[in-house]
């Protein structure tokens, strides 16, 4: 009986390891532990043995069943991972192949500039605007302080519509006047659009696009200018090593005016081809808002003082972004506009 | 206009060199646009005399000179001048010299002669733009010596570029004042000595414009050499200002200008008669002036006439008749104050843009006209003798001492600058600059000087002691942010997430013109734009009336560049008419064209079509929540395919169009492929919602799908109202699926799949109640679009 038993289970095992499919291991489960297994046989023929030897040989017809069932689970085990892995190898793809669906396309340079030029002025607390595109003389030129036919208004090349009082607003300077006198004094307010002027050459097209800036508060000073200013830009270019100076200028709607140039970002202040072996980049123009200008828009200018700044954007767009020819930004060029992504 | 700095050294005895001075001016607001030496880098170039000019053996349009450069024995050069004649002075550059381009000059042979150098042009030198043959040196220019000492070589020109406010430094004087202030030191010349009468002969004036020309100066000199020449030095400062050499006489009321900053003119005296009247032009005159054309007047510009004729447009440029010319020996100078408000715009008007009109504009020192008269008539007795009458001045008297003291606040200075100047400094400033300057309790009074008429209030003081000062010293100091937190409506839609939307979906952003073609625009909308007075080209007369031009533009210069899946996107105005009124209304608008998706695997390319391009509108749409109320319906646009073009609206506002460009379009615009064009209103779509919570149902929902065939002409919008009309409050969602025409169905009809999902916020639904409803939905599309089910 016990060499039965003993080449019962060889027999049983050798059965199991031979199983290639689970149909077939299943056969062989069915073939010992089944309920007309040969295992299950005997186990139901030990009430046939003698009480004496029952126990005995009870316990080793269970440890025999207990092998078999082992050896057939650790079978069942392997090939259900044999198979689970051939699926696997099956399902494999080719992971270099590039992806399906739509490609993004981009902003164009210009936008991508004067939104990041609102962005970080939103941060300081200044509300976006923004004004028409075709003006009258009084928001383009006379509350900002542009005398009749001076030549500070015949130098602003305007374009005018034929035979109505309108033109094309020459900068974004009409939007700080339409923001005074909605809002009044204390205001801080950005404004970003196209401007227009009767130029076509290599520096200049017909249209472009300023940032404008504009803070009247009581106390505000130049000096809080140059601080603002200096911070935007050291932020603007990232370069907190950035450096700025201001140069006297003349625009009728400040006083006093100012050119600010920042210390130039390719070379740092060294000196090279961009800045013209100055180490400075011209980059604005500023100054603190004249008082007719207040007064044309009811604020009292012994209370209130402020300042207001004026950025090319295709300017900025040549600095950040290197664009050395101002007119492909409105050739409107895939190859170029690609590169702005 | 360009200032020499041994000019400016005559008025200031300022030791800095060129560069130095420049930095100075452009920090205090002069700009300066370069520094140059006044004769530029030639080598080897010296004063050569032509002795014989024989015919070249083998080249009919050379000539070939004996010179004699002082070299010793005569040069053999050959020359092509036209104007090259035995006896006349001329540059010569000698073997081994180089001209200002690089330009090496070797000892050479020309169509087989030798030739020794180069006689030279002025253009060559870089001396003059002028290239009309070589530069004539007078006779009396000594043989052999060095071109650049001979022409006072050592000096440099600093270019400036005033603005507008700055008149007072169109001159030598002027900017020699700034410098004063600058480097804290007096004028060397404040005044000229007055040249005393020798004859008592003045020329009657009447000044019946004294609003426009409230000071008229004139002076008779009789008696001048006919055969007198500019002297060198006088021809070589005009020549660095860019200036044409014109007569002595005109020579030197140049070199005044440009000196003094006031223009003058000069009349030859026997071609006008009785006196001079200043008066405004009667609109519609004319006259002949010294650019040799016809020129028509307007009201608002000041004449100078005689008895007889018009003799010139005050302030801008004198008249031919009356000039002087070679041979004249009696002049009548000028030396007028026109007001900016008398002469601004009308050089811009007449095409007349001298450097008179450009200064009276910017304004001149309305006290100037006595010194510049007396400064001239120095000038010309020196250099062509003659006899000078009395300076005769006519002034309105009520133009007198109109300038008042500005007071200048101490604490106001300090806090517009952000900065302390101490009381010294200040004064020390405004002192220098000209102003008279009192101490007030409160910081100062300054009177203006009269050349500073920009000067006008506090703030134009402070700027004047700031830029003097210098803005270096303003430090950049942090603004106390002082204000509260801004609203945030939540249900406005941002514009850069609507932009961003479409470049998600594939869209490049671009900027086209704002003016536009008005033949494109006829053909895009049936209508003309708003016309430009003043155009920059043809192809620019026009404001848009909606954006599809330009992007149709960007979508043929693009198909041109071997480009062919294009999506562009475009935000700004549009500039309408509606009831005479100009509308500006934001609008963003797209295009399509060619393939939906880029090339690749897996997916069979196909053309993009209407409904890819109505997902991009509905999903612009979502961002204000408002996709689901769209409503398109058909109609035509003289710019889209008549069958696929749809007039948007929501809520029964107009929202924009959408279609297909109409081939016929397409084709006069010689575009290679077809496009689908959108244009919609922003303003509704930045009118977004705030959300609000409604509860979930929590009861299963149940899908069922129904298949129909309507005729052609039957919309989904149609089929779906009705279906949501017949299932009532139970309908969650409804799709159309499929839409299928083929073997199978008729032809004009079609088949349509729809998707129903349906749920109850109480209760489970049944079968049964899925099957009623889609029988009502069966019946309703059967009874109202004769729709069939299909099976």
């Amino acid at each position: 009986m016990s060499t039965d038993l003993d080449k019962l289970i060889a027999e049983a095992k050798a059965r199991a390891a031979g199983s290639t499919t689970l149909a077939a291991l299943d056969e062989a489960r069915v073939h010992y532990l089944g309920k007309k297994g040969i295992i299950t046989l005997e186990l139901q023929a030990l009430g046939k043995l003698p009480a004496s030897e029952r126990a005995a040989a009870g316990q080793r017809i269970n440890q025999a069943k207990q092998a078999v069932g082992e050896a057939l689970d650790a079978r069942k085990q392997a090939l259900e991972q044999a198979g689970l892995a051939a699926k696997l190898a099956e399902e494999s793809v080719d992971v270099t192949v590039a992806g399906r669906g739509q490609e993004p396309g981009g902003l164009h340079p210009s936008t991508r500039i004067l939104e990041r030029v609102q962005t970080l002025f939103e941060r300081m607390g200044f509300r976006i605007e923004s004004g028409p595109e075709i003006e009258d003389e009084f928001h383009n030129f006379d509350a900002l302080n542009f005398k009749h036919d001076h030549p500070a208004r015949a130098e602003m090349d305007t374009f005018y519509l034929k035979d109505r009082p309108f033109l094309l607003r020459t900068h974004t300077s009409p939007v700080q006047i339409r923001a005074m006198l909605k809002v009044g004094a204390p205001i801080r307010v950005i404004a970003a659009g196209r401007t227009y002027r009767h130029d076509y050459d290599v520096t200049h097209t017909p249209m472009f696009h300023q940032v404008e800036g504009l803070l009247v508060d009581e106390g505000v000073s130049m000096a809080h200018l140059r601080g603002t200013l200096t911070d935007f830009m050291q932020r603007f270019f990232e370069k907190d090593e950035l450096r700025t100076r201001f140069r006297p200028s003349y625009f009728p709607f400040v006083e006093p005016g100012a050119e600010m140039d920042i210390s130039c970002i390719f070379c740092g202040g060294e000196g090279c081809r961009v800045c013209k072996q100055t180490g400075w980049l011209e980059v604005l123009g500023c100054g603190m808002v004249h008082p007719n200008v207040l007064k044309a828009c009811h604020i009292d200018p012994e209370r209130y003082t402020g300042w207001a700044f004026g950025i090319g954007v295709e300017r900025l767009g040549m600095l950040r972004y290197g664009i050395d020819d101002i007119r492909m930004n409105y050739d409107n060029d895939l190859r170029f506009l690609r590169q702005f992504r | 206009m360009k200032i020499s700095v041994a000019w400016l050294k005559e008025f200031i005895a300022v030791e800095a060199d060129a560069a130095e001075l420049a930095e100075r001016l452009s920090f205090a607001g002069i700009e300066v646009a370069s520094v140059e030496p006044a004769v530029p880098a030639f080598q080897k170039v010296v004063v050569g005399k032509v002795v014989s000019v024989e015919p070249h053996p083998s080249a009919d349009k050379l000539k070939v000179c004996k010179v004699d450069a002082g070299t010793g024995a005569r040069l053999q050069i050959v020359c092509g001048a036209p104007n090259v004649r035995a006896g006349m002075k001329a540059p010569v550059i000698l073997p081994g010299g180089q001209l200002p381009d690089g330009t090496a000059i070797k000892q050479t042979q020309l169509r087989g002669v030798d030739s020794s150098g180069m006689l030279c042009s002025a253009r060559e030198l870089k001396l003059s733009e002028e290239a009309s043959g070589l530069m004539a040196l007078p006779d009396d220019a000594p043989v052999g010596m060095d071109l650049r000492e001979y022409l006072g070589g050592d000096d440099e020109l600093i270019e400036i570029e005033i603005t507008p406010n700055r008149g007072d430094c169109l001159g030598v004087l002027g900017v020699a004042r700034e410098l004063g202030a600058l480097y804290d030191l007096p004028l060397k010349q404040d005044t000229v000595p007055a040249v005393p009468a020798a004859i008592k002969d003045s020329f009657p004036v009447q000044d019946q414009a004294l609003a426009a020309c409230p000071v008229y100066g004139s002076r008779i000199i009789r008696g001048l050499r006919s055969d007198a020449v500019t002297p060198l030095w006088m021809r070589e400062r005009l020549r660095r200002a860019g200036l044409r050499l014109v007569h002595p006489v005109v020579d030197v009321t140049q070199y005044v200008m440009l000196e003094l900053g006031q223009p003058m003119h000069a009349y030859d005296l026997k071609k006008i008669f009785g006196g001079i009247t200043v008066r405004m032009a009667k609109q519609g005159e004319s006259a002949k002036l010294l650019d040799g054309e016809s020129h028509a007047f307007a009201g608002d510009m000041v004449l100078i006439a005689d008895q007889g004729s018009i003799l010139g447009l005050g302030g801008i440029m004198g008249g031919l008749e009356s000039s002087v010319q070679v041979g004249t020996t009696d002049v009548l100078l000028e030396a007028a104050y026109f007001t900016p408000a008398a002469i601004s715009g009308r050089p811009r008007r007449t095409g007349l843009m001298t450097d008179a009109g450009y200064r009276f504009e910017r304004g001149v020192d309305p006290t100037g006209q006595a010194r510049a008269l007396e400064r001239a008539t120095e000038l010309i007795l020196k250099i062509a003798g003659g006899q000078a009458g009395p300076v005769s001045l006519q002034a309105d008297p009520a133009k007198k001492a109109v300038s008042r003291p500005i007071l200048l606040r101490r604490a106001r200075l300090g806090a517009l600058l952000g900065i302390e100047i101490g009381d010294k400094e200040v004064e020390r400033i405004l002192t220098r600059l000209g102003f008279e300057v009192k101490a007030d309790k409160q910081g100062w009074n300054a009177l203006a000087p009269a050349h500073r008429f920009d000067i006008e209030i506090e703030e134009d003081l402070i700027e004047e002691v700031g830029r003097i000062h210098g803005y270096e010293h303003i430090p950049p100091l942090q603004y106390p942010a002082r204000h509260g937190m801004d609203r945030l409506p939540e249900a406005q839609v941002d514009l850069r997430r609507l932009r961003q939307v479409l470049v998600d979906r594939g869209y490049q952003e671009v900027v086209t013109y704002s003016f536009v073609d008005p033949k494109l625009q006829k053909w895009l909308y049936g209508a003309s734009g708003l016309l430009l007075a003043n155009p920059i080209s043809a192809e620019m007369t026009e404001m848009r009336l909606g954006l599809w031009q330009g992007l149709l533009k960007a979508l043929h210069y693009n198909l041109s560049r071997q480009q062919d899946r294009i999506r562009l996107f475009e935000t700004g105005l549009r500039f309408t008419l509606q009831d005479d009124e100009i509308k500006q209304e934001n609008v963003i608008a797209g295009l399509v064209s060619g393939p939906q998706y880029p090339l690749q695997w897996g997916e069979p390319q196909r053309a993009a079509d209407f409904a890819d391009q109505r997902g991009d509108v509905e999903a612009l749409l979502a961002l204000a929540g408002m996709n689901g109320a769209l409503k398109a319906e058909k109609a035509a646009h003289p710019a889209l395919h008549p069958g696929q073009a749809a007039r948007l609206s929501f809520d029964g506002k107009e929202l924009g169009w959408m279609g297909a460009l109409h081939p016929g379009v397409a084709q006069a615009l010689d575009l290679s492929q077809g496009a689908y064009l959108f244009e919609l209103l922003l303003e509704p779509l930045l009118r977004g919602k705030t959300p609000a919570f409604e509860p979930i149902s929590r009861f299963p929902s149940i899908r069922r799908d129904l298949a129909l065939v309507v005729a052609e002409g039957v919309s989904a919008a149609a089929l779906l109202a009705g279906a949501r009309e017949a299932v009532g409050s139970l309908l969650q969602d409804i799709r159309i699926f499929d839409i299928y025409r083929g073997p199978g169905i008729d032809s004009g009809r079609k088949s349509v799949a729809l998707g129903l999902i349906l749920q109850d916020s109480s209760r489970t639904l049944t079968d049964e109640d899925a099957d009623a409803a889609m029988a009502r939905v069966a019946d309703r599309l059967r009874r109202d679009l004769g729709a069939t089910i299909r099976d």
